[in-house]
């Protein structure tokens, strides 16, 4: 594994590390009597595509809750360019957000609001650029993702992949650092999924920001991964490149890898 | 020795065990009031935290406009037709049963006392809890299960001062207005019933409702609205926003929201009755 070892005693967190974007320290987490991360430590590179696979159930969705300060831990910390994400105030962590682009698994575009209403939203809300500028601005992210002309219809007038890319372009008129895509292949036909995958893709290459992606569609994970991290049994059990993940020998991670049935291709596209 | 080593490893387990089962059976006992003082002070805590934000900027004046069209314009109907019905049938009633002394003519002032008083409070408050209450649970509980409250917070937006406040405080503006347009139209059909079709005299059956309803009466009708307001949208919130298990979730919020209400504000009823009885009072 490339990863160095997280818990080496050196390590000063405190300060921007060139390499590793987000670093996250003995994160512990429990609803009630279940245990969903115990201690766990994890790595996000900067400026790639880092995907997180693991079981449903495994804690995925509650890692990255927690990245965007949405769920407290109970113990443990998240380092997001020497900060400690769980320190700040109310008003520190409002600020912090808006490094953060989210793309929720059902997109969470509100129903209420048109797909342009949707996009203006957070320029709304944090910039004080009048109508014109925010409708120029929401065209061309609309239009870097093949959305444009459908700025006056309603959520509910969208299929499942435009709904993604609409949530796609909300979470990026701000410019986010980084940008966090829950389960974003969940439910899509092959066509779609695909389109999702170059999606993923461009946006990386284009605006240069560090990617978590969080997935067990084994397919899309080897085409748009640099880099793999598996959860399993409340842990990262395995962290690496495609090629380090295929020629992993643990038990569980290749039998994870081998169910999917798309390890040949995987390693193909590798 | 081994048996005797056996017993002594054993006891305290079923120390342990004892005592665990009492605890148990001790927090079986108290659990419905250990759930009635979580679900208040998670409204208190919901209330507080909405209010805190009151002086915050963004202020977001839409949000507070559209809560107000939807909570009252939107409600303004059925408020206006329970009203009118009630006043009628109260005169109805009062004019019947006053007629067995010949004292009619009272019947304006005792239905006009009752509305601003009561009925009219306290009826648009369950208008509301019926109709608001349960669209504002319905509403915030889908955005809860579809993670679009999650989405208002990654966007760096307070959901709380988003969606819970400008509803609360819309309420607290409205649910007196409401109530005393309801206050309103029911004289008028009090009125109508009475004057109209049961002849009572024009000017006995005003001058009595001038000599017994008092500004005390209405503004008592006005403070009691403001709180009913207040209560019902916060528990319709309350129970939205907290929505948990999907569309069955919702649908068990939204009826906890009306239910919730509704009894909240019978109850809330007489204790702010007499408070407010005791502070204003009402002149003989």
């Amino acid at each position: 594994m490339s990863e160095p070892a997280p818990e080496s005693p050196g390590e000063d967190l405190k300060q921007p590390d060139p390499r590793w974007h987000i670093r996250v320290r003995g994160l512990t987490k429990h609803f009630g009597d279940n245990f969903v991360l115990d201690h766990l430590d994890y790595d996000a590179e900067r400026g790639k595509v880092n995907v997180i696979i693991g079981a449903s159930g495994a804690g995925k969705s509650v890692l990255i809750k927690h990245m965007m300060c949405l769920l407290r831990p109970d113990s443990g910390s998240i380092w997001v360019d020497g900060t400690d994400v769980f320190s700040l105030d109310s008003h520190e962590l409002a600020e912090f957000r808006r490094r953060f682009g989210l793309v929720f698994q059902f997109a969470a575009l509100f129903d209420s609001l048109t797909v342009e209403e949707n996009c203006a939203f957070p320029l709304r809300e944090h910039t004080k650029k009048n109508k014109e500028e925010i409708r120029a601005i929401v065209k061309d992210k609309l239009a870097a993702l093949g959305l444009d002309g459908t700025q006056r219809k309603y959520p509910g007038e969208l299929s499942g992949g435009m709904r993604k890319r609409v949530g796609l372009a909300r979470a990026l008129v701000l410019d986010p650092e980084i940008l966090i895509f829950d389960e974003p292949t969940t439910g899509l036909d092959p066509l779609a999924t695909r389109n999702v995958d170059e999606m993923i893709l461009e946006t990386a290459a284009r605006y240069k920001v560090t990617s978590v992606v969080i997935s067990h569609d084994m397919a899309s994970v080897f085409r748009i991964a640099d880099r793999i991290s598996m959860i399993h049994q409340r842990k990262i059990l395995a962290s690496g490149t495609v090629d380090e993940m295929l020629a992993n020998r643990d038990p569980y991670v290749y039998e994870f890898i081998r169910a999917s049935g798309v390890a040949a291709a995987g390693a193909g596209a590798a | 020795m081994c048996t005797s080593g056996a017993r002594v490893a054993e006891a305290p387990e079923d120390e342990t065990t004892f005592g665990h089962a009492v605890w148990i059976g001790v927090k079986d006992a108290f659990h419905p009031v250990v759930s009635f003082v979580d679900v208040l002070g998670g409204h208190v805590i919901l209330a507080g935290r909405a209010l805190s934000w009151l002086p915050r900027r963004p202020a977001r004046a839409a949000n507070y406009l559209e809560a107000s069209d939807y909570i009252g314009f939107g409600s303004l109907p059925i408020v206006l037709l329970v009203g009118a019905f009630t006043g009628m049938v109260m005169s109805l009633q009062s004019v019947y049963a006053f007629r067995t002394f010949n004292l009619e003519s009272y019947a304006g002032g005792v239905t006009a006392k009752a509305l601003s008083l009561e009925l009219s409070p306290v009826l648009t408050a369950l208008m509301l809890a019926g109709r608001a209450g349960a669209g504002i649970a319905t509403e915030l509980g889908t955005m809860r299960i579809t993670e679009q409250i999650d989405a208002l917070e990654s966007m760096a937006v307070n959901p709380i001062q988003y969606l819970v406040l400008p509803r609360i405080v819309a309420a607290m503006i409205v649910g007196p207005i409401l109530s005393l347009l309801a206050f309103i139209i029911g004289m008028g059909g009090a009125y109508f019933v009475a004057v109209v079709i049961q002849n009572i005299d024009h000017g006995q059956y005003v001058a009595n409702i001038k000599s017994i309803l008092t500004l005390s009466d209405v503004i008592q009708g006005v403070i009691k609205s403001a709180v009913f307001g207040f209560v019902v949208i916060l528990i319709g919130c309350y129970q939205g926003y907290h929505a948990t298990g999907g569309g069955r979730g919702v649908g068990l919020g939204t009826t906890r929201a009306v239910v919730f209400a509704s009894v909240s504000v019978l109850v809330l009823d007489y204790f702010l009755s007499d408070l407010l009885l005791s502070l204003m009072g009402t002149p003989k």
